[in-house]
């Protein structure tokens, strides 16, 4: 069998035994090439659970720089005995399987259109290292080695790494160094290196930055100004506070006192963390919470006081894989029903939908000012594939002279000057009445904030006028944030085309790979990510445009198509689906068949038909 | 109905306070509960502590879930801001509020069943997290609101007011509150305003978790014979253990005790308790004692009374949190936002 020779086009997957330090070295396999300009796309496929049982980790390298998954393995590092048929099943013929020669492995074992690299990674470590431990974590280094000489990762950046990484700490670098090159110099002295399969020095990263999205929604949040996080621990969504802890420790602790500018308390439950986020918020502090689709579920009658006495809060929803606990540590995005309208009653929510890190960071800080502008709570759509895995993405931006919108809160000056406070009273026509903090002034602006009917002035009232007066200006209201909220982002095909395609969230990830390809078939679409909820009025006007529009979107029942119909008043049959929901990131091979069939139906037959 | 507010046309003659407010400065809009409610005597308690503790309206929160009891907030401090929550989930609301602003007086109150029923997580939980606060439960034995269903803190073999006999065992919600932390426990009943109104203003002036039980009547639903959170069953049975009287810190105590069962708490900021035992061996600062004696009685159906548990100079969530002493919601962009430097830096560490 001929071996794939591919250069700066292939998948390399990591079969690893979870707890056994591998995370490090796989991370820095995938840095590594970065730093040679080459881009990468990464995923750790885990299950749920801490130690002792399998883990994946997928690079896909692709000086294309698509970030979605290709599907299929090129070379597989199989490090785990327990999942070594399914992993030598899944390498595509022609492929290589990488793994720990130590022990003779009988033949019916291989697969003869596979090339084995067979490297004795425990008997280099036992000679080398007597600490159990030790043995462990080199084993992975040396690995590292092996495969560098393999595939022409250059070695240099390896070490750097290493460097940035063990500042300060002499001996644990030279051990480092040391194992690599053992590793190495194994690989070299008997194997033809590099591969068929190798990396080669590009320019194509650019200034871009590695990072997973849970940690720039933190850090979004801090930048938008929160200082109270209430949580209660649930994946993918953990990671999220855990980031922000770790960031507030860094950028807000006082420098004199050492004391902190903000708090956060892990909750009994998802119950008590979106109570606390609403209190703090009422009382003028910005706050969030992070969870998933159970947590949403649990928060559902809180949120409903929230949209009605008008509470600002920040709710980012890492979505996995659901119903109940459904896939814990997969991905979908399935929430958008739950959260759009989430609480009994008459109720609409806003929704952010970031499609990569960059975008969590932004929609992360814009989130706190849409709140407090808008006194609701308000969604950020992440799902697990975002929040959970670093995406090579564009460098996170700040600009110094923005200042935080703290929207309609009335000061004790101006209750002075003797403005009329309504608390709910709309002054400006846009839906949104003033607030006051507690404890603003002696005599003027208290209120008493209730879940149940008030009038303009929060006078408590069971009128039904007083009822539909106030359901009639949140509506308004709502108008107001599809001003707000980010646009859609409208893209053209390169022909004219009455066909086109929507999406949003992770989706865009296989979705720019697919379209590409999709063009390179001669299926044209034109183009629109949605970005926020309520829809942009551009929205309607788009799908207006177009006499067939595919949606496209990881959940089972067409959430998003849902919300389009409902919202837009668009007729279902004009929506073409396509759905995908196992729970693994939708990929360019299935977005592409899907709609090249779907195409095919009604008549927009390829041009010219290229064979893949 | 719409509830119109009182007028505020105030008597030149009316008393004021050391900050020159008046009582009605205190007071809230006109109750709707039942006529002989204890809740409403429990709001007037509440109004006569602040104005007599001196504490601007506004600068208290009241804080509250769903319930007769949660509905009282409107009765009173009609300056303050008020935050009438969802049924059972006031301590997470309170909690969020008091992270924001750590400068503002806190005042929770909730119900029987809204804290021994569908609230007990939260209840418990704020207590634990040491909450700089009071916590008041208007506690009737029923759920007043809802029309009389019986609560979680009614009492084994207590009779409904048609006739049913509760077969479950109360949550006595003193000592889930010494077992969880709090550090300032009493109870008190409705119908002794001597001695609830000093309970509340030495809760008030406590740093840390407060937490008043409050035994009060529901005499439309609870108030017959064989109910044990009736008027007539509590002045039976209350084994109040001390009175006490509170001084805040700037005054000296002035009154005259004829010697012997007198001890005094020195609070936080300054402030002071003196106790006058009831019963010579009650001592507030042994939670253990407090936890067995309270035991005991209930079991011969006494109802104990007073201030059971203090613990002083006990910290608070913030003094965990280590936060800084500005307000929460007062940092200003600078405090909050790092800049694009600090962005710049983290960029870099992430190639
Ligand atoms: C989620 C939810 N379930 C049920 C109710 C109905 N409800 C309102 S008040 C109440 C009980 C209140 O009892 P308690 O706290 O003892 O107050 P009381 O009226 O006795 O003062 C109930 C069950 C509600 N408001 N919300
Ligand atoms: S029903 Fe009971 S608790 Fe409610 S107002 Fe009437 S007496 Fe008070
Ligand atoms: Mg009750």
């Amino acid at each position: 069998m001929k071996p794939i020779a591919r250069v700066n086009d292939f998948v390399v997957k990591f079969a690893n035994v979870n707890g056994s330090g591998s995370a490090s070295a796989n991370g820095l396999f995938a840095r590594a090439i970065l730093r040679m300009g080459v881009p990468v796309a990464a995923r750790n496929i885990f299950p749920s659970n801490i130690q002792g049982l399998p883990t994946w980790y997928e690079v896909r390298i692709v000086e294309a720089g698509w970030r979605g998954r290709r599907g299929g393995v090129d070379l597989m590092v199989a490090m785990n005995p327990q999942t070594w048929e399914k992993d030598v099943a899944e390498i595509e013929p022609g492929g290589y399987l990488f793994y720990d020669s130590t022990k003779p492995f009988p033949a019916s074992k291989f697969r003869t259109d596979v090339n084995a690299i067979g490297v004795p990674l425990t008997a280099i470590c036992n000679a080398e290292y007597t600490d159990a431990r030790q043995r462990q974590l080199f084993k992975n280094i040396i690995y590292l080695g092996a495969l560098s000489a393999l595939l022409d990762i250059d070695p240099a950046e390896i070490e750097r790494l290493f460097a940035e990484q063990y500042k300060g700490k002499e001996a644990l670098l030279d051990s480092n160094r040391k194992a690599l090159a053992m590793g190495r110099d194994y690989a070299l002295a008997n194997f033809a290196c590099p591969l068929t399969l190798r990396v080669e020095r590009r320019d194509k990263v650019g200034n871009r930055i590695f990072i997973d999205g849970n940690s720039a929604a933190a850090l979004g949040a801090v930048y938008g100004g929160a200082t109270v996080a209430a949580w209660y621990p649930i994946t993918p969504s953990s990671s999220l506070a855990e980031a922000f802890a770790k960031h507030c420790g860094k950028l807000r602790t006082d420098k004199a006192t050492r004391k902190h500018k903000y708090a956060i308390i892990q909750a009994e439950d998802e119950l008590a963390s979106i109570g606390i986020v609403i209190g703090a918020a009422w009382n003028g502090a910005r706050a969030f919470t992070a969870t998933s689709g159970p947590g949403i579920s649990l928060m559902q009658e809180f949120l409903g006081l929230a949209y009605f006495a008008e509470v600002p809060a920040v709710i980012f929803d890492v979505q996995r894989g659901s119903p109940s606990t459904g896939m814990p540590t997969r991905t979908q995005q399935a929430d958008l029903i739950s959260c759009a309208y989430a609480s009994h009653g008459d109720t609409k929510h806003v929704l952010l939908m970031p499609e990569d890190p960059r975008e969590c960071f932004e929609f992360g800080a814009l989130a706190f000012d849409l709140a407090d502008r808008l006194q609701t709570p308000i969604f950020v759509m992440l799902d697990l594939d975002i929040g959970m895995q670093d995406w090579l993405t564009e460098p996170l931006a700040w600009d110094d002279a923005r200042r935080i919108d703290r929207g309609k809160v009335m000061t004790a000056a101006a209750l002075d000057a003797g403005k009329d406070f309504g608390r709910y009273l709309d002054v400006d026509g846009d839906g949104i009445p003033y607030r006051t903090y507690p404890g603003t002034h002696p005599s003027k602006g208290g209120y008493f904030t209730r879940g149940t009917t008030k009038d303009r002035y929060a006078r408590y009232t069971e009128e039904g006028p007083a009822y539909v007066d106030n359901m009639q200006r949140l509506l308004r209201k709502f108008e107001t944030a599809k001003m707000l909220v980010p646009a859609p982002a409208i893209k053209r095909a390169t022909q004219a085309t009455r066909t086109c395609a929507i999406w949003f969230g992770s989706t865009g990830a296989a979705m720019a790979e697919s379209l590409a390809e999709l063009d390179r078939q001669g299926i044209y679409l034109d183009q629109m990510r949605l970005r926020g909820f309520p829809f942009h009025d551009d929205v309607a006007d788009f799908i207006a445009d177009h006499d067939h529009v595919f949606v496209v979107e990881q959940n089972r029942d067409a959430q998003l198509k849902m919300l389009l119909v409902n919202e837009c008043g668009i007729d279902p049959d004009k929506l073409i689906s396509v759905l995908h929901y196992d729970g693994t990131p939708i990929t360019e091979r299935f977005i592409t068949r899907e709609i090249a069939e779907k195409a095919r139906v009604f008549n927009v037959t390829p041009l010219r038909k290229v064979a893949r | 109905m719409t509830y119109l507010a009182k007028p505020k046309i105030h008597h030149p003659d009316l008393p004021k306070n050391a900050l020159g407010f008046t009582r009605r400065d205190y007071e809230g809009a006109i109750s709707t509960l039942c006529a002989g409610c204890g809740h409403d005597s429990i709001s007037a308690a509440i109004i006569q502590s602040f104005f007599e503790l001196d504490i601007a309206p506004h600068r208290v929160a009241k804080l509250s879930g769903i319930g007769c009891s949660s509905k009282t907030p409107t009765y009173f401090l009609g300056n303050s801001h008020g935050f009438n929550s969802v049924h059972g989930r006031m301590p997470s609301v309170l909690t969020g509020a008091a992270l924001a602003n750590r400068d503002l007086i806190y005042l929770g109150v909730s119900g029987d069943g809204d804290s021994a029923s569908i609230g007990l997580g939260q209840f418990a939980h704020i207590l634990r997290r040491g909450v700089n606060m009071v916590y008041i439960v208007e506690n009737n034995g029923v759920y007043g609101l809802t029309k009389g269903q019986f609560s979680a803190t009614a009492d084994k073999g207590s009779k409904s007011k048609r006739g049913q006999v509760n077969s479950d065992e109360p949550i006595d919600l003193v000592l889930l509150a010494l077992a969880l932390g709090a550090t300032f426990v009493a109870r008190g009943f409705s119908g002794d305003k001597t001695q609830l109104v000093p309970l509340i203003k030495a809760a008030v002036a406590h740093r840390g978790a407060a937490f008043i039980d409050i035994i009060s009547p529901c005499v439309a639903f609870n108030n017959h014979p064989g109910s044990t959170k009736s008027y007539d069953y509590v002045r039976e049975h209350n084994d109040a253990v001390n009175r006490l009287d509170f001084w805040p810190s700037r005054e000296p105590i002035t009154a005259e005790y004829p010697p012997g069962g007198v001890r005094d708490v020195e609070l936080f900021d300054g402030g002071r308790i003196r106790l006058h035992k009831l019963d010579d061996d009650y001592d507030p600062s042994n939670k253990v004692g407090a936890m067995t004696y309270l035991e005991s009685r209930r079991a011969q159906g006494e109802v104990v009374t007073g201030l059971l548990y203090v613990h002083p100079d006990s910290g608070d969530m913030h003094d965990a949190l280590e936060t800084v002493d500005t307000p929460l919601n007062a940092l200003s962009d600078a405090d909050l936002v790092p800049g694009n430097a600090a962005l710049a830096a983290l960029n870099a560490s992430l190639r």
